[in-house]
């Protein structure tokens, strides 16, 4: 029984990092129709300027905000000098575009700071919680935490703020939305800045279990990936659930099964589900336009 | 047959023939082995995303598949290479077929995603079952042989792969302008449109992709010969990911535009070889350049210009 606990709580950790890393893609896909393959590198920048802060001597709750403000920067430029240039470019030449940044950045990074690992400190120390027969890691906490806050935030976005009723208009109909004075161009900048936060604050709070390495982002953003298309591409529930969905699988199968195929886990079961329901589980039943 | 003896092929053909005079040294070859090899690889996935729009992230799983089909083959089994080849390159067909059938039915988004984690699936597999493959150090492979010949030095191979790319070449001109052609880049256009006018729009996707991934394996199981070792990160995100770069910069549905994207794709890293660290900027900065100034590549941007000047 205790080590069933163990493995949810493990689960629910790597969970809510794919699941705030789920929202990224689901929310520039919302605006765009784009998937954004450097929605993982969001996650490793954020946890690489925190890293390069730390090292500068800043503490760590003023690198923490740091990371964040600059990610959110490096996701604006993105969005500015790469894909808006790209202008009225198909769908598909749009995913190239992000493909070739995550490689950029991914590139960069490992220019500036090497290919080795940097550790980040846990938030409130290593002495793990033990909660019926298992342990908590305090920076579990945190994770879930944290993640927990941020999807209340962003769900009072959508539906409080004129911004995000905007963004959920363009969803809906891009043309429309336009013409009834929804500035798109401006949304999109907004969808990317926010990808780019949702990202960042994911990598920083993971970075004292994950560590961070410049190639970080390619397997917790394909992840993210796969938990945003499990639930249903542009679906925030399905987003989240789908993060939650995928993390505690992956846990369950490293413990029961074979530690090392876990990580085929989420691709094996998005094969499973594309087919069964191509949508996903939270996704409108797609219906083709002549 | 009038197709064969079209005046590009026979550029194509003189060049290649006279490129082993301009060769300075060893490593040029190499570099020319290799491009020739990645060209077959690209030319075969262009069918599929230049020609029929289908976009595949997990190519290298295929050129993996052939690879390792032909090492464990001939090294555990002591099969013939050119067996080892052919029945690499049948049992990739079938899986790519079974493989087909219901990821085809996917469109944009999710499509990427399914040929995505087919090669992190493959990939994994490759690495975890270390009885067969070896594992994550990979494996040695014998030299190619035909009959008792042993294919040896720089220039047999480059023989060998340079007359192998002409006809990858010749077979991709041959169906772009055949029926089959013409239903494929219909269907990229509109599935809905090239069904109403008669085209078996399940039946053709599922049979370039077979096609595309024989290429791959064919190609695959020769590299894996050439190079006398394989290990899976053959199979890896990034080698998916060059092949899709050839095919989006050179030019998609190009077919000489895909052998550009192979050349630059293969060769200019070698020129920046002495640049550690800097390949993956310049191939992101390559793949975001091309895209937002070329959206169709250089060769078919270039062709354009070049047709609106005449008149």
């Amino acid at each position: 029984m205790s080590e069933l606990l163990q493995f949810v709580f493990s689960g629910l950790t790597t969970g809510s990092i794919y699941a705030l890393s789920a929202l990224g893609f689901a929310i520039i896909y919302n605006a765009s129709r784009v998937i954004n393959f450097a929605q993982g590198d969001f996650l490793m920048l954020g946890g690489m300027f925190t890293v390069a802060c730390t090292q500068l001597g800043v503490p760590l709750y003023l690198a923490i905000p740091l990371g964040v403000l600059a990610t959110v920067v490096a996701g604006a430029l993105l969005e500015r000098l790469a894909i808006a240039p790209a202008g009225n470019s198909n769908v598909v030449s749009l995913i190239i575009i992000t493909i070739g940044a995550s490689m950029f950045i991914e590139g960069v990074v490992q220019i500036l700071f090497g290919k080795n690992q940097h550790a980040v400190p846990s938030f409130s120390g290593e002495t793990a919680i033990p909660v019926g027969g298992a342990m908590l890691l305090p920076q579990s906490l945190w994770v879930i935490g944290v993640a927990a806050v941020i999807v209340v935030f962003v769900g009072c976005f959508f539906r409080f703020t004129m911004i995000g009723k905007a963004m959920l208009a363009m969803s809906a109909n891009r043309e429309a939305a336009q013409l009834v004075g929804i500035n798109t161009r401006m949304m999109l900048l907004v969808s990317f800045c926010m990808a780019a936060f949702l990202g960042a604050t994911a990598g920083i709070v993971a970075a004292p279990i994950t560590m961070v390495v410049y190639d970080l982002g390619q397997m917790l953003g394909l992840k993210g990936f796969v938990a945003a298309t499990l639930g249903g591409m542009g679906s925030g529930v399905g987003a989240i659930v789908g993060g939650l969905l995928v993390g505690l699988l992956e846990a369950f199968v490293a413990g029961y099964v074979s530690s090392a195929y876990k990580d085929a886990v989420p691709f094996v079961l998005i094969i499973i589900i594309l087919l069964v329901r191509p949508g996903g589980i939270f996704g409108a039943k797609s219906v083709d336009r002549v | 047959m009038k197709t064969f003896i079209r005046p590009s092929v026979l550029i194509v053909i003189f060049v290649l023939c006279m490129l082993p005079f301009a060769f300075p040294n060893a490593y040029i070859v190499d570099v020319a082995i290799r491009i020739c090899l990645a060209g077959i690889v690209a030319i075969g996935l262009n069918l599929l995303m230049g020609f029929a729009g289908q976009v595949s992230i997990g190519h290298a799983a295929f050129v993996a598949l052939g690879a390792y089909a032909s090492g464990v083959a001939t090294i555990r089994y002591g099969w013939s290479p050119l067996f080892a080849l052919a029945v690499g390159a049948v049992g990739v067909a079938v899986l790519a077929y079974l493989v087909a059938k219901p990821i085809l039915r996917l469109r944009d988004h999710t499509l990427t995603m399914a040929t995505l984690g087919l090669g992190i699936i493959v990939h994994m597999v490759l690495v975890n079952e270390v009885a067969w493959t070896g594992g994550p150090d990979g494996m040695a492979v014998g030299p190619m042989k035909i009959g008792d010949w042993v294919l040896k030095g720089e220039m047999s191979w480059y023989a060998l792969v340079a007359c192998l790319l002409v006809l990858a070449i010749v077979i991709s001109l041959n169906l772009f302008s055949s029926p089959a052609g013409r239903a494929l880049r219909a269907l990229h256009g509109s599935e809905v449109a090239a069904a109403v006018m008669g085209v078996n729009v399940p039946s053709f996707k599922v049979r370039v992709f077979v096609l595309s991934a024989v290429f791959a394996s064919i190609a695959g199981s020769l590299t894996a010969h050439y190079n006398s070792f394989i290990t899976p990160s053959l199979a890896g995100f990034m080698p998916s990911v060059e092949l899709a770069t050839m095919v989006v910069v050179g030019g998609m549905a190009s077919t000489f535009g895909v052998v550009l994207g192979a050349c630059l794709v293969v060769g200019l890293p070698q020129v920046f070889g002495g640049f550690e660290g800097f390949e993956m900027v310049f191939f992101g900065l390559a793949l975001m350049l091309t895209v937002i100034f070329m959206p169709k590549g250089i060769v078919p941007s270039f062709a354009q210009r070049f047709a609106k000047r005449k008149s």
